[in-house]
């Protein structure tokens, strides 16, 4: 079983002619393999912040991240080591493929990179993830990504995340950006890959319906300090912390009523 | 174009809403930081760096030519004061017995002392003086056909993107290849057919052969009737490039929804082109000014060159050809100066105008 | 947040397209897209006669620019001088044709040595940030404000008589600057796509990162630099050329220009001295602007579609500027009609 360890970590940018910005403070939580942590928060909460400290895309101020007991190594060997354990499906199903290249490329390269399978097997190795992301690999392996739909390339994105076999995948909003309809399909085939690979998933949102539907626990983000952590049940029915309340009073219920709503009206 | 996205100042408690509290964006709407300081303040230091920089090119240059070409131009000039030909020893780097640095330290005394030498070209005349007397023709020329050239071509330019499909589209191309001829061959062809031919303008100059610079309303006729033609072919070569540019801004500000959203709510249409997209859409505008004030100079010398226009183009020419050294070195400075202030101009209204600079103050 | 921009989502075919490898000639074909369209063809066509015309000048010029007929002097176009004669007899058609090489190589030359420090100097000063970045900013800065054409004639006047690569290289080395401003600052917004984070976050080597996967993208760009400076520098080279700053043994077709405004060609209405090399300096200037047009259309569709969309909506009796749009009944038929054709 791995563990990754995000302790006490705070993150502090230095904007350009406006001071310092604490982005997360003091944020601690533990993910195994095998379960998925729900991150719950609004725009700028920081949820996006912890996404690119996992995947060494951004450093922390303090604290330390650990992967089974050991720190994220900062160069070298150790580091690719650390990233083919971890990888993220980013947000925008658009912007995270690059156009020039075909979907065969974009698959091949973690493959190439990490040396996951012998040369000769990397092709079919390309077909087995496109299949296991539920694609057809003959009709899709040789086109653009502007020739997809927006749940193709966000499958794509996922058979990319996973050629490198990690342990944990760290899904920043990977359904927020695609259409309703489909979004389950996605969210369940995240579910299936977690199972049968025995993944640890942070799946990051801003959408507490999904996040219960899809997570063992969830932790709640408010500028970022976290101010609710517990099972998925809990947090959604027996809100503690007031932001909660707000968060699940915003959400859209057909059956309350209007005249019962509080004046404040959310916080979007 | 990302925006910045407003952060609240501070938490919001029941009762109050975003607006109450005060965001950075609202900070900007009540009026609370309306001068961008750190923003001008970083261009400046941007421009006391170029202008350091240009000064030690014109340092360098005479000292880079053959030293035979200034020991000539030494030997030229005999009839110089002790003061002036220090002055000039010091520009032209011909007191190779001091090291680079003390050279380099005397050549900043001088310049600001406004010592810029004597003009071998003009009888021995200070630099400065030369340069001073040509200095008005040019800006005065230049800079009425240039503000004339971006007017029309920023104008024209939104009222071709506000009809698109329409038939003013065909101008496009037409003041685009206008602006591709070379622009001397403009000027020549300008004077072939306006002045040989129709006889409706003079050839060149400034002003009548013989006649004396006055404050006089004649003289001023003159002036008119001989910048015309300049002017004219100045206004033609360089139009294509501002409507080209205003109208594809346009093209790409017309497509976002606040204009759709502006025309829903009924506003007329005249001040959704004028107040909405124009406005949006001239912004880029103002930096592609700021950047072509280089070639607008260039194009200065050559316009000069065509119309004997007495400006500080055409003296650089004469200067180089009478390799008359000083006289270069002073008026490169001046240039470049010149097209510095140009540029602060340009950088002071665009940071006004735009209200993204002035929010990301907050 | 903005709005994804894509320039066009086809959604993925129904039937499987068992043989959907494309060809390497198709993948090609892709990356030059940018030229296919109308305008850049065009300007391409009259580009390329250009340069055979330069490569073949010697084969196709009827005398050498330098052959003396005194007896033919200042004279009109006729049969045997298809554009005339210069003061000495010389055929100006020749002329022409022979100063299309300069012109030609300079052009090429100098472009191309100004975009490849474009590019070196602004993709690495967008990609990397902090100190390095804003220094490599800052010299571009510097080159971008000092004027130009100015310091080109104080250089040149330093030379006797420059070979035409050395006339390139200081045309390339002060022309770079504004390309670089443009590649840096597209780098800079490349920089935080999520496909450059996804392969950082996969270990791609810098080096990767910054040849294939940032450098296809900018390749419009690029191509609209390149396009750009060799107009500037054609431009540049025949005003020296005219101007007389750059020495007049060299054939282009603004020394052409020079010895006729030298002889009067303009005052006496010589028009086929002075004309034909003007023309030619406007034709590969407009070929030029053709091929950026083309460039510019492909990159910002919205420019391509524009007018179109709007002579569309005029055929329909709309004008694209009306904020709504008014339904007519006379169109939708009666419920009655429909329900005869409804099984």
């Amino acid at each position: 079983m791995t563990v990754l360890d995000f302790a006490h970590v705070t993150k502090i940018y230095n904007v350009r002619g406006a001071g310092q910005m604490k982005a997360l403070d003091d944020v601690s939580f533990t993910l195994q393999s095998g379960r998925t942590i729900g991150l719950v928060g609004q725009s700028g909460s920081g949820k996006s912040t912890i996404a690119k400290i996992l995947t060494q895309l951004e450093r922390p101020t303090s604290g330390d991240v650990l992967l089974d007991g050991a720190p994220i190594p900062q160069r070298g060997q150790a580091l690719r080591r650390y990233r083919q354990q971890l990888r993220m499906v980013f947000q925008d199903p658009f912007a995270s493929l690059n156009p020039y290249h075909s979907i065969r490329y974009h698959i091949e390269r973690p493959l190439r990179l990490d040396g996951v399978v012998p040369a000769a097997q990397t092709e079919a190795e390309v077909r087995r993830l496109l299949e296991r992301v539920r694609l057809d690999p003959q009709t899709v392996i040789d086109r653009r990504p502007h020739e997809l739909s927006g749940g193709q390339r966000q499958r794509v994105a996922i058979a990319r995340a996973l050629a490198s076999r990690p342990k944990i995948l760290v899904a920043d909003e990977p359904v927020s950006m695609l259409d309703v309809s489909i979004r389950l399909g996605v969210l369940n085939l995240l579910a299936d890959l977690q199972r049968e690979e025995g993944l640890g998933v942070l799946y990051i949102t801003h959408d507490l319906a999904t996040a219960r539907h899809f997570s063992d626990e969830i932790i709640v983000l408010n500028q970022g300090r976290i101010v609710e952590q517990g099972t998925a049940d809990d947090v959604i029915l027996r809100p503690q912390d007031p932001y909660t309340r707000e968060l699940r009073a915003a959400s859209p219920d057909p059956e309350k009523h209007f005249a019962a709503q509080s004046p404040t009206g959310g916080l979007r | 174009m990302t925006a910045v996205q407003p952060q609240l100042t501070e938490p919001i408690e029941p009762g109050r809403d975003a607006l109450d509290v005060g965001t950075t964006a609202t900070r900007a709407v009540h009026g609370r930081s309306r001068v961008p300081w750190r923003f001008l303040g970083s261009r400046a230091l941007f421009y006391l760096f170029t202008l350091w920089a240009a000064i030690t090119i014109n340092f360098f240059l005479p000292r880079m030519m053959k030293g035979d070409a200034v020991t000539q131009y030494l030997a030229r000039n005999r009839n110089v004061s002790p003061e002036a030909a220090d002055a000039l020893r010091a520009l032209l780097g011909l007191d190779t017995d001091k090291s680079l640095l003390q050279q380099y330290l005397d050549y900043w005394s001088h310049l600001l002392r406004g010592d810029l030498g004597v003009s071998l070209l003009h009888g021995l005349r200070p630099v400065t003086e030369v340069i001073s007397q040509a200095l008005p023709w040019t800006i005065g020329l230049v800079g009425f056909a240039t503000i004339v050239s971006f007017t029309i071509g920023t104008v024209g330019g939104a009222v071709i993107g506000w009809r698109r499909g329409s038939r003013l589209d065909a101008l496009i191309p037409i003041t685009t290849f206008l602006s591709t001829i070379p622009y001397f061959w403009l000027g020549l062809l300008a004077i072939a057919v306006f002045s040989v031919n129709l006889r409706w303008f003079p050839i060149g100059k400034a002003y009548g052969v013989g006649v004396r610079p006055e404050w006089s309303l004649e003289f001023i006729g003159q002036v008119i009737h001989h910048g015309t033609l300049p002017a004219l072919t100045i206004v033609i070569a360089s139009l294509g490039g501002w409507m080209l540019g205003m109208r594809n801004m346009m093209l790409t500000v017309l497509d976002e929804d606040y204009i759709t959203v502006a025309q829903a709510k009924g506003m007329p249409n005249s001040r959704v082109l004028w107040r909405y997209a124009a406005r949006n859409a001239v912004l880029p505008q103002i930096q592609s000014f700021a950047l072509s004030i280089g070639f607008i100079v260039g194009g200065t010398i050559v316009m000069e060159m065509v119309f004997s226009y007495p400006g500080i183009g055409k003296l650089l020419l004469d200067a180089t050809n009478a390799k008359d050294y000083a006289l270069m070195q002073g008026v490169f400075l001046v240039i470049t100066i010149s097209v510095l202030v140009a540029n602060i101009l340009a950088d002071v209204a665009y940071a006004f105008l735009d209200p993204r600079t002035r929010q990301t103050e907050a | 947040m903005t709005t994804p921009a894509t320039l066009g989502i086809r959604t993925a075919a129904a039937a499987p397209d068992p043989t959907s490898r494309q060809s390497r000639w198709a993948k090609l074909g892709g990356a030059f897209a940018m030229f296919r369209n109308g305008k850049s063809i065009t300007g391409l066509a009259i580009l390329g006669f250009f340069v055979l015309v330069a490569i073949f000048a010697d084969v196709l010029a009827p005398f050498s620019p330098t052959t003396v007929d005194h007896t033919a002097r200042f004279q009109p176009p006729s049969a045997q001088h298809w554009l005339g004669t210069t003061h000495i007899g010389e055929d100006v058609l020749s002329q022409v044709i022979h100063g299309t090489r300069g012109v030609i190589v300079v052009g090429f030359l100098a472009a191309a040595i100004a975009t490849l420090i474009a590019i070196t100097i602004g993709v690495i000063s967008g990609y990397l940030s902090g100190w390095k970045s804003e220094g490599l900013s800052a010299l571009t800065n510097v080159f971008l404000v000092i004027p130009g054409l100015p310091l080109i004639i104080i250089v040149a006047s330093m030379f006797e008589d420059p070979p035409l690569w050395v006339i390139a290289a200081v045309l390339g080395l002060i022309g770079w600057a504004w390309g670089a401003r443009v590649l840096r600052a597209q780098t800079m917004s490349l920089r935080n796509r999520d496909f450059i984070q996804a392969a950082r976050a996969n270990g791609e080597p810098l080096r990767r990162i910054i040849t294939i996967e940032m450098l296809p993208n900018l390749m419009a760009l690029i191509a609209a630099s390149f396009v750009g400076t060799v107009t500037a520098a054609i431009l540049s080279l025949t005003t020296l050329s005219y101007i007389g700053v750059i020495p007049v043994t060299t054939y282009n077709w603004g020394t052409i220009l020079n010895w006729a405004s030298a002889q009067g060609a303009f005052q006496q209405n010589q028009w086929w001295w002075y004309l034909p090399p003007g023309l030619c300096i406007a034709a590969i200037g407009v070929a030029l602007s053709l091929i950026n047009f083309g460039i510019d259309e492909y990159v910002n569709p919205r420019l391509r579609s524009a007018g179109e969309r709007a002579r569309a909506m005029k055929k329909k009796g709309m004008n694209v500027n009306d904020p709504v749009t008014a339904v007519r009944m006379d169109d939708v038929p009666h419920p009655a009609d429909r329900k005869e054709h409804a099984s």
